[in-house]
């Protein structure tokens, strides 16, 4: 696979503040990538640098190949975007949102009706956006954002407030962006989100990456504890190392069908965020 | 200019949900009729409202309707939408001014017909708004895009609204408003239409210095709001 979108060295400064401090990650053509970190480590302000509306103090972001330290569209590639603020218009129809945008692209008609029902929204095309509901406003937003069957998808907190059903028709949404070939970067700060979804995710804080890599594999390597937990049909909870010691006894609890679960004391990606950075995901600055 | 036709549509669209920006476009008009057929003293000079509504039309609707619908499109971040899809912002004050000032200028042809002009006096007349509402979208656009919301538009169009499209009537009353007025484009434009009505089609220099020079004062400010703040 290609890289699409590479990011050498970035560094941000907001105010005298070092919002970003040199970041570098490449984001491989067709993987989901997850941007995890609270709110006000830097996530916006990488994805807008990363889309070209904001040039950063210094570092150079390559698109497809193509370097650029400039404040601009980048033109060499096809971008769609969910912003954390929708940016719809209120007081038109879901079906004129997405005409304007269908004008610009220069995009049939019929793709307009394509991704509305992609998204479950054909029955509420003329209604204004204004009668929408929170998870129908994001729904048409994400219609938006794939109208242009983009190369690269950025999704800024594409769930954050939304419902579980809205949540999971999202989800759906975005893996089937990703089967059309679609690359897909979302910043979030729900690490079930992340774990779900993401080939690769980065740990960001205070504007440092601090760990990259697949959630899965991250999991393991901090799973510094090496336990499993095992929950007998009698009510027992039974600790014991995930190691060859456990052996003999699970395989007497499994013969004697007493085991109700049983799970590895791996960490989750929220764990491995406190261990690093000594804060939560949620937590705001 | 795709762009900037697509965004001359959505606004057409716009206006009829937004009734804001549309009582701009409409109030002065619907006046001027209403007034003409209404009110008939013999001492008001030929066509009183249509040259009074006319020259406060140009002061109010294109700078009024310019920034509130630029500081909405910001405060909202459709805007930020917009530029995101290679949209530049040239397109879009292009799409946005191409908008406000037709739509103005259909008002202009409601004074146009209720003010009886015709022939070279209807183009002058037509002329002479057009470059009003001109001046005035640029003003409209420079306090659109140095404000960061709707509110802040509001506190800096309403004083600039007020001086723009009530001195010339003022300054019919008071001898030192008028001295300082005539350096006002809406004033200038004022005396113009007057003159139109009243002696035909008389552009004296005078005049069209002050309006040319208002404009690329106007434009100016633009610029330099363009610079300090962005679209974005």
């Amino acid at each position: 696979m290609n890289n699409i979108i590479e990011l050498r060295r970035i560094t941000h400064k907001y105010r005298e503040k070092e919002v970003l401090k040199d970041i570098s990650f490449q984001i491989q053509s067709g993987e989901i990538v997850g941007l995890l970190g609270p709110s006000g480590a830097g996530k916006t302000t990488l994805v807008k640098i990363m889309t070209g509306q904001l040039k950063p103090t210094s570092g150079t972001v390559i698109r497809k190949g193509e370097s650029s330290d400039k404040q601009g569209d980048p033109a060499n590639i096809r971008m769609g975007m969910m912003m954390d603020e929708l940016g719809l218009y209120d007081r038109l129809s879901c079906y004129d949102n997405l005409k304007l945008f269908a004008r610009i692209h220069e995009i049939p008609e019929a793709r307009i009706h394509q991704v509305l029902e992609q998204v479950g929204l054909s029955d509420a095309e003329k209604r204004p956006v204004a009668k929408l509901s929170k998870g129908m406003k994001g729904r048409l937003a994400l219609a938006r954002a794939v109208l242009n069957e983009p190369e690269i998808l950025f999704l800024d907190e594409p769930t954050s407030g939304l419902d579980p059903v809205t949540t999971r028709l999202i989800h759906q949404l975005i893996l089937q962006e990703q089967k059309r070939g679609a690359t897909i970067f979302l910043t979030t700060h729900n690490m079930w989100e992340a774990e779900t979804l993401c080939q690769n995710v980065a740990l960001l804080n205070e504007g440092v990456i601090v760990e990259y890599g697949e959630p899965k594999e991250i999991c393991r390597r901090y799973n510094h504890q090496k336990k499993l937990h095992i929950r007998l049909f009698d009510g027992r909870v039974l600790e014991m190392g995930n190691d060859s010691s456990a052996a003999e006894v699970v395989k007497d609890y499994l013969e004697k069908e007493m085991i109700e679960t049983i799970h590895s004391t791996e960490p989750n990606l929220e764990t491995v965020f406190v261990e690093l950075t000594g804060r939560g995901l949620e937590e705001q600055e | 200019m795709k762009n900037s036709k697509a965004i001359f549509i959505k606004q057409i669209k716009d206006t009829f949900k937004n009734k804001t920006v549309l009582i701009q476009f409409i109030m002065f008009p619907i006046l001027t009729i209403l007034m003409e057929k209404a009110v008939n003293v013999e001492e008001l000079p030929e066509h009183f409202f249509v040259n009074m509504f006319a020259a406060m039309y140009i002061g109010m609707a294109p700078l009024t309707a310019m920034s509130a619908v630029i500081s909405e499109e910001k405060e909202k971040n459709t805007l930020r939408a917009l530029l995101l899809s290679n949209v530049k912002p040239m397109e879009y004050l292009l799409g946005i001014g191409a908008y406000v000032w037709s739509a103005c200028m259909i008002g202009a042809c409601v004074f146009a017909v209720v003010g009886e002009y015709r022939g070279k006096d209807l183009i002058s007349f037509l002329v002479i708004m057009a470059v009003g509402i001109l001046a005035s979208s640029l003003i409209g656009a420079a306090i659109g895009t140095w404000s960061s919301s709707q509110m802040a538009a509001t506190s800096l169009s309403v004083p600039a609204m007020i001086v723009f499209s009530f001195l010339p009537m003022i300054s019919q009353f008071n001898e030192s408003v008028k001295n300082v007025a005539k350096y006002v484009y809406s004033q200038q434009i004022s005396l113009l239409i007057s003159d139109l009505t009243n002696v035909g089609t008389r552009i004296s220099i005078e005049s069209l210095t002050i309006i040319l020079l208002n404009t690329a004062v106007a434009f100016l400010c633009f610029i330099l709001a363009y610079r300090k703040c962005g679209l974005a």
